[in-house]
């Protein structure tokens, strides 16, 4: 401290003022800059939606009036649906909709396709959450693990445990899982959320049954939602932890090659000391990213593991909608979906870049 | 002078002793890793199976005995039989065909692709360059299973369909990958010499630069094909690939849903075949990086 020079000049205080308004600028500058990739990452999706929506069907308005409407018919739907205006109007007005939170009606339940999304988003929130805090709590400690003893045995089996997590079909899974642990053992509750019978009685306040049955103080429900929760949470979880291993795994490995951790263990620091707190502590920034990917992920897989476990969550309503060619439904699904995808993301990158110095 | 000698010259004489000496050192160094080699043998019995499926199914993929419906495994049926009597060891060995043509189908759409994308905009930069990787980015940020949903959804279900929309949501990689590869060498003296004796453009990209990223390409379609085969089979899973009789893997495995409960092997045979195929591909792609990318290879 008392080792750099003391001899500033007069006008410091002022240079480190600008120095000051000049980070602030900066930061103004990149968070500017953040809202406008966002913006327009955005925007491409709602490009991509629009476009699989409006310009690959040969025609549709056939899907909203069928092949048997009179001409008369067919042609006020099309001028209804905006469809006798230039394509870049067509986007301008699929834009202004989607922005006021008109996603269309959803042909098969006949509500607001933003009505059904927001009441099947909580079910997929519940299950993804559980599944990457399993994710986290087994898949660190088992990449720390296998770094820490690279080449043994444990290592090679968290490796293959890394590489299923890429080959098997997470819809498979769920079924050899129901199988088993339901059908079999009889350990786990089997599809849905609750048991038929417990089904309405906890009067919805944040949709998430588990946090739901706690405010309404009834235990049973609680623990039926846990039964029911516990397998395609888990099964979601073997992804996000077979990823978040394998990459720990890499990110321990680069810094037990480094120096300092010689350093360290040449002065005696006990090993678990140099694993856990010399070595881990550098990379809990870039783990924030992975996990931050691994979740967005889950929201993703949650389709399947939906459709297998019959949740009522947003991937069950969006394959539903797809097997009846709901386009609605489906264009509306793929843009929140993609739209969380997106913004968590954006968000991890930005955490990263906030918290790693190297990356400012 | 022996074969292995010709193939290990110092100064080969010819092109093609050149690469042929090339391939016989990667696949050497790849013999070096049982895994690679199993992922290897894998890749090789997925092939043969493919080709030979006439001869090695005992049975048709799509003739009924419902005499003989949901027979558990035995000597006659290896893998039982499904809910119309249909050998499903059989339709195994036959849904490999399928597997095999989505897989390289795809990579033969998306992989010259991306790489074309990659190219130009490395090569030529400036807004070309924006602009292209603009798009690249949006379909990278987007996630890929629910993009060709999306897809086949709009474009109707059916395999081509659903080769397509996998090719659609695959190619951003790659063109990520060859604008990487093309900037470390665009301002390399080779390129110059080319240019200065009046090589248009194109000539550049397609003799000069992308025979250079096929080598990172390569490991990357190889670690991406288990990712393909997940989602071709997600997708005849829900319906939306290859239908009905077509005996495709995750169409078989949706088949047996209904039966899980009773009769496990109808679903979990079919599975067994998407891990050890997805699987190869993981050792093999593995192995290819450590040999082709040595500054990769020790991160992983």
């Amino acid at each position: 401290m008392s080792f750099e020079p003391q001899t500033e000049p007069v006008g410091a205080a002022g240079a480190s003022a600008t120095l000051g308004r000049r980070r602030v600028l900066r930061g103004l500058g990149g968070i500017a800059g953040f809202i406008v990739t966002i913006a327009l990452t955005f925007l491409g999706l709602l490009a991509i939606t629009f476009f699989i929506g409006r310009v690959i069907p040969i025609d549709p308005v056939l899907s909203v009036v069928g092949d048997r409407a009179t001409a008369a018919v067919y042609e006020a739907a099309r001028v209804a649906m905006g469809l006798d205006q230039p394509l870049p109007v067509q986007f301008a007005n699929y834009v202004a909709d989607v922005l006021s939170g008109d996603l269309g009606r959803s042909v098969s339940t006949g509500r607001p396709v933003i009505q059904d999304l927001s009441r099947f988003f909580p079910a997929t929130l519940e299950m993804a959450t559980i599944g990457i805090l399993i994710g986290v709590a087994l898949g660190v400690p088992m990449g720390v693990t296998a770094a820490s003893r690279q080449g043994s045995w444990t290592d090679q089996v968290i490796r293959v445990v890394g590489l299923l997590g890429y080959s098997v079909p997470a819809f498979w899974l769920g079924l050899v899982g129901l199988a088993v642990f339901y059908a079999r053992l009889r350990w786990v509750g089997g599809p849905g959320r609750l048991d038929i019978f417990y089904d309405g009685l906890v009067p919805p306040v944040t949709g998430l049954i588990l946090v739901d049955s706690l405010i309404a103080g009834d235990i049973d429900i609680f623990w039926n939602a846990v039964t029911h929760l516990v397998l395609p949470a888990s099964v979601l979880g073997f992804f996000s932890l077979a990823y978040i291993a394998r990459m720990t795994r890499s990110f321990m490995l680069d810094q037990l090659s480094q120096e300092y951790v010689t350093t360290a263990r040449v002065k005696g620091v006990p090993e678990r000391l140099v694993i856990w707190r010399h070595a881990f502590n550098p990379i809990r920034v870039p783990l924030i990213t992975v996990i931050g990917l691994s979740y967005a992920g889950l929201l993703e897989g949650s389709v399947m593991i939906e459709t297998v476990f019959s949740w009522p969550g947003i991937g069950n309503y969006l394959t539903t909608a797809l097997l009846n060619a709901d386009m609605n439904a489906v264009l509306g699904a793929t843009l929140v979906i993609g739209a969380v995808f997106i913004f968590i993301n954006k968000i991890s990158d930005v955490l990263y870049r906030v918290l790693d110095p190297r990356a400012r | 002078m022996t074969a292995r000698d010709w193939l290990l010259d110092d100064s080969p004489s010819s092109r093609l002793q050149a690469s042929l000496g090339r391939f016989y050192r990667i696949a050497v160094a790849l013999m070096r890793n049982p895994l690679s080699v199993l992922g290897g043998i894998i890749i090789l019995v997925l092939i043969v199976t493919a080709i030979g499926a006439p001869w090695i199914a005992p049975y048709s993929a799509i003739g009924q005995d419902l005499a003989n419906r949901l027979m558990p495994p035995s000597a006659a049926h290896w893998m039982g039989t499904d809910e119309l009597g249909r050998d499903i060891f059989s339709r195994v060995v036959w849904g490999s065909q399928i597997t095999l043509t989505i897989v390289l189908l795809v990579a033969v759409i998306a992989a010259p692709l991306g790489l074309l994308i990659g190219a130009v905009s490395g090569y030529f930069g400036g807004w070309a360059d924006r602009v292209l990787m603009g798009i690249t980015d949006i379909f990278l940020s987007m996630p890929k299973l629910i993009l060709a949903l999306a897809f086949v959804a709009a474009l109707g279900p059916g395999i081509e369909n659903a080769i397509i929309a996998i090719a659609i949501t695959t190619w951003p990689a790659y063109a990520r990958i060859a604008r990487a590869e093309t900037l470390t060498f665009r301002s390399s003296e080779f390129i110059s010499a080319v240019q200065l004796q009046g090589a248009s453009p194109l000539r550049v990209i397609v003799r000069h630069i992308l025979p250079l990223c096929t080598s990172s390409m390569i490991i990357r379609v190889t670690l991406d094909m288990a990712g393909i085969i997940l989602t071709a089979a997600g997708l005849g899973f829900l319906g939306l690939g290859a239908q009905p009789p077509l005996p495709e893997w995750g169409a078989m495995i949706s088949r047996g849903r209904t039966f899980i409960l009773d009769q496990w092997w109808v679903a979990t045979m079919p599975g067994f075949a998407i891990i050890l195929v997805s699987l190869g591909f993981c050792f093999l792609g593995d192995g290819l990086r450590d040999v082709l990318d040595p500054k990769q290879a020790d991160k992983h």
